[in-house]
């Protein structure tokens, strides 16, 4: 595939996941950030993000799997996700955190598990989508290309 | 750029301009603006690094707000500005918030994901500059900027509108101090100190107006003025325009001092919940009437420090949290009104140096007439006897809890002392006995204080004994007690029998068991009342111990009207003692407070006169107590079975003081429980 084919798959990808919501603004703002002195910004910082919220999920997992639920310590986990998610950008996760929180404050254990499973699940998709978007610039990268600039309208 | 710089290297570059307060109008302003951020969170940390770098600031990045603190510390004009994150692990962002504006006071900004209208309403009480909802938009760390161009033009406007430095004003209140603390080593250590801190900081302020820093930085000195003032005004009533009026220290802002006071609101009420049990008593006995006005701190220093602690929780707070931050404690000037010292006080037990605690004692004897047999923490034995006991003691003894905790003595003491620091003079007796704690054991073998003389000795032995709460469990009143002296002090609590470790009355085998006698026995209580009358005019204020075991009984009758008292009932070794010397007091505060009276009194005069006067007092006191006291009659004798060795000398204790003694059967001698105490 020829640069300029891979750089408007690309564009065409990235702004999908803008309007499915699994991004928002505030990746925009992280791709900005990233120039010529920090190239792979953008990279570094997913990286940390799936790292730290693997890790907060498997804390999450095990504290909602203990015969007495924790709830304030699930809802430190959660708002750490939370907060991570939204400087990323990943929009999808934070609010599945977001009503996450609101079912630990009632102390509601099914209700939690549930959304657990719910956060999972969004992670593991923008996890994902993310990858592949990441993918898909280092190719263009590698080929030689620039990766084009996300015009949206919001 | 290079990625270095990413990797979160602090400093951008050299070349990039250094903030200069000054400098505000630069080419490149605000670039360089140095910033530290705080937050658990890798990828926001990461994250809000390269924005700031992006705004050109040179940043300093912590994941643990321990780290933060201490790179603040170490570099206390390092940064301009504080990130922080609301939830960390290890410290709350609120907690980190209110330590940099005591310690630092830089402009602080939170961040949280959180926008719950509290959080950020806990963000604006703290004193946060600023408050950002994650996640965090570059725009929004491009203008932070502004938050400390805003600080330090306020400091400096105020800097410069308060003129000269006004050292003359703040010379007083040093020089106040070290006339309070007169010859007690502590007290001296603290004048000095405090001479010296305030130079110091005059200095400072000197040093940053020159540097147009006009950051303010709370010392010790400066916090502690600026808790006085507050306590003087009223924690609910100080409003910073009138805490800098009092505080009247050149070069400070209301801005500075309005910012000081937040933080200092949150501490209060952070550990208000902590002090608010311990003090129960303690206002008891400050509310007594400061008949002994002499109380004045033993050392003013001390006392101060103490009476603010005895106060206000806060001021104690006050006192830890410099005592925390590093700073040593400072006396604080302000009047102290005993509040809750007794809370205060353990908190500032462990820091309060030996002189300072006998000091207290000592105006807490003074006080003789302000224990009213309020029962503080004496033991309930103690307060039993305490009743009886002079009621000077009481008040020394009041605070002293059985345990001979360090703090419950202090407390009392603090509450003695709060109220008659500022009259009592006999402190400086008092301190210079304190100092001399081991003497009383060699004072001891003299059981007889010559009037005013002997009590000075007693006193002062019994003083030290006291005084030094914490740590001796003393009789403090046993002040004629040599026995107690000598024994030792350690008991740390005053109470006489509080506290078993203290064992003053060891060489009687336990002032403790004397007093606990006492109330049983009220032996010796009888027998205190009419020493106290008979000694009236004489007996400034033998406490001397009647025991049998002490020798003093008989040299000590002409001289102690109270150690008379005291001391047969070490001997009878009950509790008795307490009340026996103590007309009113039991408790061996009691006794001790009389050894304060005493002791007050023989500094002040040396002549028998104020003893007397004092003793008059103390005996008016007795009196009054014993009067209602006589309602109930019980034959003396009977109460006090036989602990007391010396039969003949309690019957005809007993007989005088029947009318005494009914009323110390009626305390519940065995049960007592310091509920009884009437306040």
């Amino acid at each position: 595939m020829e640069v300029g084919q891979m750089q408007r798959r690309l564009v065409d990808y990235t702004k999908s996941l803008f309007m499915e919501g699994f991004l928002d603004a505030q990746f925009l703002q992280l791709q900005q950030l990233q120039d010529e002195s920090n190239p792979d910004f953008v990279v570094e910082v997913v990286s940390l993000f799936f790292d730290d919220s693997e890790k907060l999920l498997n804390d999450l997992t095990m504290a909602l799997d203990q015969p007495s639920v924790d709830f304030k310590k699930v809802d430190a986990h959660v708002h750490q996700l939370k907060g991570s998610s939204s400087s990323i950008g990943a929009q999808r996760v934070k609010n599945a955190c977001i009503a996450f929180r609101s079912f630990c404050e009632e102390q509601n254990i099914d209700a939690t598990l549930r959304c657990l499973q719910q956060v999972k699940q969004e992670y593991y998709l923008v996890k994902n989508k993310l990858e592949t978007m990441l993918r898909l610039e280092q190719q263009i990268v590698a080929a030689g290309g620039s990766i084009p600039m996300i015009e949206l309208g919001f | 750029m290079n990625v270095s710089s990413v990797k979160g290297s602090m400093s951008i570059s050299s070349s990039t301009s250094t903030w200069k307060a000054g400098d505000t109008i630069s080419d490149q302003f605000p670039a360089g603006l140095r910033v530290l951020v705080v937050d658990d969170d890798p990828t926001c940390l990461m994250i809000l690094e390269k924005m700031l770098i992006a705004c050109l600031y040179k940043v300093t990045k912590c994941n643990r707000a321990e780290t933060a603190l201490s790179k603040l510390r170490e570099n206390k004009n390092g940064y301009d500005i504080v990130l922080s994150d609301v939830h960390m692990p290890d410290m709350d962002g609120f907690k980190l918030l209110e330590h940099i504006g005591l310690e630092m006071d830089l402009p602080v900004i939170m961040m949280s994901a959180d926008d719950g209208k509290q959080v950020v309403m806990k963000g604006v009480t703290h004193g946060a500059c600023d408050y950002l909802i994650k996640p965090v938009r570059i725009e929004a760390l491009k203008n932070i900027w502004q938050h400390v161009v805003r600080k330090r033009k306020n400091e400096w406007k105020e800097f410069e509108q308060s003129g000269s430095v006004e050292e003359g004003d703040r010379q007083p209140k040093q020089s106040d101090d070290a006339d309070y603390s007169s010859s007690a080593n502590e007290g001296n250590w603290k004048g000095s100190k405090k001479r010296k801190d305030e130079e110091e900081e005059t200095d400072e302020r000197d040093d940053t107006s020159t540097l147009k820093k006009p950051r303010v930085v709370w010392s010790v000195e400066l916090h502690q003025q600026f808790v006085a003032a507050v306590n003087q005004l009223g924690i609910d009533k100080a409003v910073p325009k009138k805490i800098l009026e009092l505080m009247n220290v050149p070069g400070l802002t209301r801005e500075n001092v309005a910012s000081h006071l937040q933080k200092y609101r949150l501490y209060l009420r952070r550990l208000s919940g902590v002090s608010q049990h311990q003090s129960n008593l303690s206002t008891i006995i400050s509310a007594q009437d400061p008949t002994f006005g002499s109380l004045s701190s033993l050392s003013g220093l001390d006392l101060q420090t103490l009476a603010a602690t005895g106060q206000l929780p806060a001021q104690s707070l006050a006192r830890l949290q410099a005592a925390g931050l590093g700073r040593a404690t400072a006396k604080s000037g302000i009047p102290i009104t005993l509040v809750d010292q007794r809370n205060i006080f353990s908190f500032e037990n462990p820091k309060l140096r030996f002189g300072e605690g006998q000091q207290q004692h000592m105006t807490n004897k003074q006080q003789v007439n302000l224990l009213h047999g309020i029962p503080t923490t004496m033991e309930p034995k103690q307060l039993v006897s305490l009743r009886h006991a002079a009621q000077s003691i009481g008040n020394m003894n009041m605070q002293v809890p059985p345990h001979g905790a360090q703090n419950s003595q202090n407390n009392p003491l603090l509450m003695q002392m709060g109220q008659q620091q500022q009259q009592s003079r006999g402190q400086i007796l008092v301190d210079s006995t304190i100092n001399h704690a081991p003497r009383l054991s060699s004072s001891m073998g003299q059981p007889i204080l010559s009037n005013g003389i002997a009590t000075n000795v007693s006193s002062r032995n019994g003083i030290p004994e006291n005084i030094r709460a914490p740590g001796y469990s003393q009789t403090p009143s046993m002040l004629n007690f040599p026995v107690n002296h000598a024994s030792e002090l350690p008991g740390n609590s005053f109470a006489l029998g509080s506290t078993p470790g203290v064992s003053i009355l060891t060489s009687k085998g336990a002032f403790q068991e004397d007093v606990n006698s006492e109330i049983k026995g009220s032996g010796g209580l009888m027998p205190s009342y009419d020493v106290f009358n008979d000694l009236n005019q004489h007996k400034p204020q033998s406490w001397e111990l009647q025991n049998v075991g002490m020798a003093f009984d008989t040299s000590q009758h002409s001289n102690s009207l109270q150690g008379n008292l005291d001391l047969t009932q070490s001997a009878l070794g009950q509790q008795g003692f307490s009340s026996g010397q103590m007309n009113g007091h039991n408790r061996s505060a009691a006794v001790a407070n009389k050894a304060m009276f005493s002791t007050g009194d023989v500094k002040e005069l040396g002549s028998a006169q104020n003893v007397n006067q004092h003793l008059n007092n103390l005996l008016v006191d007795n009196t009054i107590r014993i009067k209602s006291e006589r309602v109930c009659d019980t034959s003396p004798a009977n109460i006090f079975p036989d602990h007391f060795g010396q039969d003949d000398l309690m019957s005809a204790l007993l007989k005088q003081q029947e009318s005494v003694a009914s009323s110390e059967n009626e305390f519940d001698f065995d049960g007592y429980s310091m509920n009884n105490i009437p306040v």
